[in-house]
């Protein structure tokens, strides 16, 4: 028994001649949280579909708990869990219903699914609409149920696409906070998102784009590793001083932040705050201007090269 | 001009989603071209061809001319001799033929005498089916120029007709049984194309694909409940068969059964294979009217497939209602079992296991 859950080597996956994974290698310990963190349309669900067998790869080689796909794709089923991106429950089903179909397909016992059941609707605070339809549920207890159903069988690693994108921030912290009692009990979750915030409470990140991985870490490794300083400014005309600034070549990137300018200067320049002075016309007295912490939205921008 | 413009924007917009579907495209053109030209050959009531059997005991010359005579009206087609009126009754309830002409063996006798008007022959005839039974009725009155040396009143008729299963040729006892193809064919392919349809728009199908549940199993757990279904809707037609319109159950009721579950298994992998191409349910639905009508107007539920040309016969011979109707039929009125109906019996069943394998294969576990 390795404590790799998921290895894979340049795997690759085609749509016609549009390629939505291209030589996609990674290691994925067990019990970690590992999050894959890109733009809509940069292969992270489909990663996860190869990942899981639902969809074979042109090319590349992946071995899923020791299994190798596809060719072992049917053995794997029992030992992974799969929460779909879209809800993919019956509406028509009440949730107590849902989850027992779930479970009989996972083939428990009777007592021990009425027991699992009970302990499910417990966790994730659904007991007393257990006999409501899953189509009358809000979106942040749908998102509870599907979770419980993609976790019936205690599965040793769970695949998550874009969990949250249907929740509010409050039920998306309660959200993570089971997906860390999981990962306590030795689950390995590997989970697709766009938002920074659920990002940095992985603890390793890749970030795709396009197919491709552009880097990978702990969040706070690809923070202090990250090849330029913020800088922030605060003033008059941040429209027009935007502009000039994008015009100098050692900015990577100017984001405005409300009343503040996020500028990204490459890590080659040593004082940035006095380089900028200096070169920018634009820039008056009167604007402030401060070298902060670089954030994880940094990172992103960073790797996925916007100039925006 | 807002009024039309908002209209035409519509207009447009429906014929682009339309001209992207491309099954909904197809079957706007292919249902009314093929369906037409197919039942416009096929709906024919001139009946020819009728597969008929024969009792000579006279064995005379007199007996080969009618014979002869018969057989030139085309309307039937002599396909067994049978030694016995028993055995050619057998041969009428197991479906083998349409009809028997028995000629006796005092036809020569009954020829010389025919000033006496004694008929000279005798039809046996299957009344299950109206139109073929009032096609060979037709054939009382035919002319026998051969033996008609001698006087004979025109009123008194050459033969005899004894009409079985159906003696006073009541439509609701032709209709009946025939209507229980027609309904389980648009049931049965109808709520399986949709039931799979559905959970693949809605997404379900994802979740599915990734749990220990196998393609065979899921087709064989989708299809039980709707075998339930057919069964309900098999006692409903025939008990309201039977006690309003007085349609006669002569068949046991396993025989029965077992004709329909035949069918309805038969109707189930067809509707598989349909939510295996189809990606909508509006498609499935299409799917499943293309089937239907050849299946009510080629199956021999309205018009008999003896009146139908050869291309036509092929096709419908392709579809399990036609060889429901028959079975059902036989089954229902003529008491006849299954496994004298082996053709059909088989052909259903044959029909079950390649859709089956043909379904199980096209829902490949994976979204490639």
């Amino acid at each position: 028994m390795n404590n790799i859950a998921i290895e894979a080597r340049e795997l690759t996956r085609r749509f016609g001649s549009y390629i939505a994974v291209n030589k996609l290698d990674l290691r994925i310990p067990r019990g970690t949280i590992y999050g894959f963190l890109g733009p809509n349309g940069s292969g992270k669900s489909t990663t996860i579909r190869l990942l899981t067998g639902l969809l074979t790869p042109d090319s590349g080689t992946v071995n899923i708990l020791g299994l190798q796909l596809p060719a072992q794709a049917e053995q794997l089923r029992t030992r992974i869990g799969y929460m779909t991106q879209k809800f993919s429950l019956f509406g028509d089903l009440t949730l107590q219903e849902n989850l027992q179909f779930i479970g009989r397909i996972y083939g428990l016992g009777r007592s021990v699914m009425k027991q699992r059941i009970e302990e499910l609707l417990t966790l994730y605070e659904l007991a007393d609409r257990r006999h409501l339809l899953a189509d009358e549920l809000s979106g942040g207890q749908k998102q509870r149920l599907a979770l419980a159903a993609a976790t019936i069988h205690k599965p040793e690693l769970l695949f998550l696409d874009e969990p949250t994108s249907a929740v509010d921030p409050e039920n998306r912290r309660d959200f993570w906070e089971k997906l860390f009692d999981l990962s306590d009990s030795g689950t390995t979750i590997l989970v697709s998102t766009h938002y920074m915030d659920e990002a940095e409470r992985c603890h390793y990140l890749a970030i795709l784009e396009a197919g491709v991985k552009r880097a990978d870490d702990t969040p706070q490794n690809l923070m202090a590793n990250m090849d330029a300083n913020v800088v922030e400014i605060c003033g008059p005309n941040l429209r027009q001083l935007k502009q000039q600034l994008l015009q100098l070549g050692q900015v990577k990137s100017v984001a405005q932040q409300g009343v503040q300018l996020r500028v990204l200067v490459d890590r080659a320049v040593t004082d940035p705050v006095s380089q900028l002075r200096r070169d920018c016309v634009a820039l008056q007295p009167s604007h402030q201007l401060a070298v902060v912490r670089p954030s994880l939205e940094d990172v992103f921008v960073m790797c996925t090269g916007d100039r925006s | 001009m807002g009024f039309f413009n908002r209209i035409a924007a519509i207009t447009l917009k429906e014929f682009r989603q339309l001209s992207r579907d491309r099954l909904t495209f197809g079957m706007v053109v292919m249902i009314p071209l093929i369906q037409l030209l197919l039942f416009g050959y096929a709906i024919n009531n001139n009946i020819r061809n009728i597969n008929i059997g024969l009792v000579d005991e006279a064995r005379s010359f007199a007996s080969r001319s009618i014979v002869d005579a018969v057989r030139a009206t085309q309307v039937v087609n002599i396909v067994r001799h049978y030694p016995t009126v028993q055995e050619a009754e057998a041969g009428i309830t197991a479906g083998e033929v349409r009809a028997v002409l028995v000629l006796p063996a005092n036809l020569d006798q009954r020829a010389a005498n025919a000033s006496q008007s004694q008929p000279l022959g005798q039809w046996l005839i299957d009344g299950s089916d109206n139109i073929v039974s009032s096609a060979l009725l037709g054939l009382r009155n035919m002319p026998l120029q051969e033996l008609q040396r001698s006087y004979r009143p025109q009123t008194s008729p050459v033969f005899e007709g004894v009409l079985y299963f159906n003696p006073e040729r009541r439509t609701p006892v032709n209709i009946v049984p025939g209507l229980l193809a027609v309904i389980l064919t648009m049931t049965m392919i109808l709520f399986t194309a949709t039931a799979i349809v559905r959970e693949k728009e809605r997404g379900n199908i994802e979740l599915l694909i990734t749990t220990p549940l196998r393609s065979l199993e899921l087709m064989l757990g989708k299809i039980i409940p709707f075998i339930l279904i057919g069964l309900a809707q098999m006692t409903i037609i025939l008990m309201l068969g039977h006690f309003v319109f007085d349609v006669p159950i002569n068949g046991r009721p396993i025989q029965i059964v077992g004709a329909t579950l035949l069918f309805i298994a038969a109707s189930l992998t067809l509707g598989l294979i349909i939510s295996t191409i189809a990606k909508t349910q509006l498609q499935a639905m299409q799917m499943t009217v293309f089937v239907l009508l050849p299946s009510i107007l080629l199956s021999g539920f309205l018009f008999p497939y003896e009146g139908m040309p050869r291309p036509a016969q092929y096709i419908a011979e392709a579809l399990p209602a036609t060889h429901f109707v028959r079975m059902i039929r036989g089954v229902v009125l003529r008491d006849a079992s299954l496994d004298i109906m082996r053709a059909d019996t088989s052909f259903l069943l044959g029909f079950t296991l390649v859709g089956l394998v043909i379904a199980t294969l096209k829902f490949k576990k994976s979204l490639d």
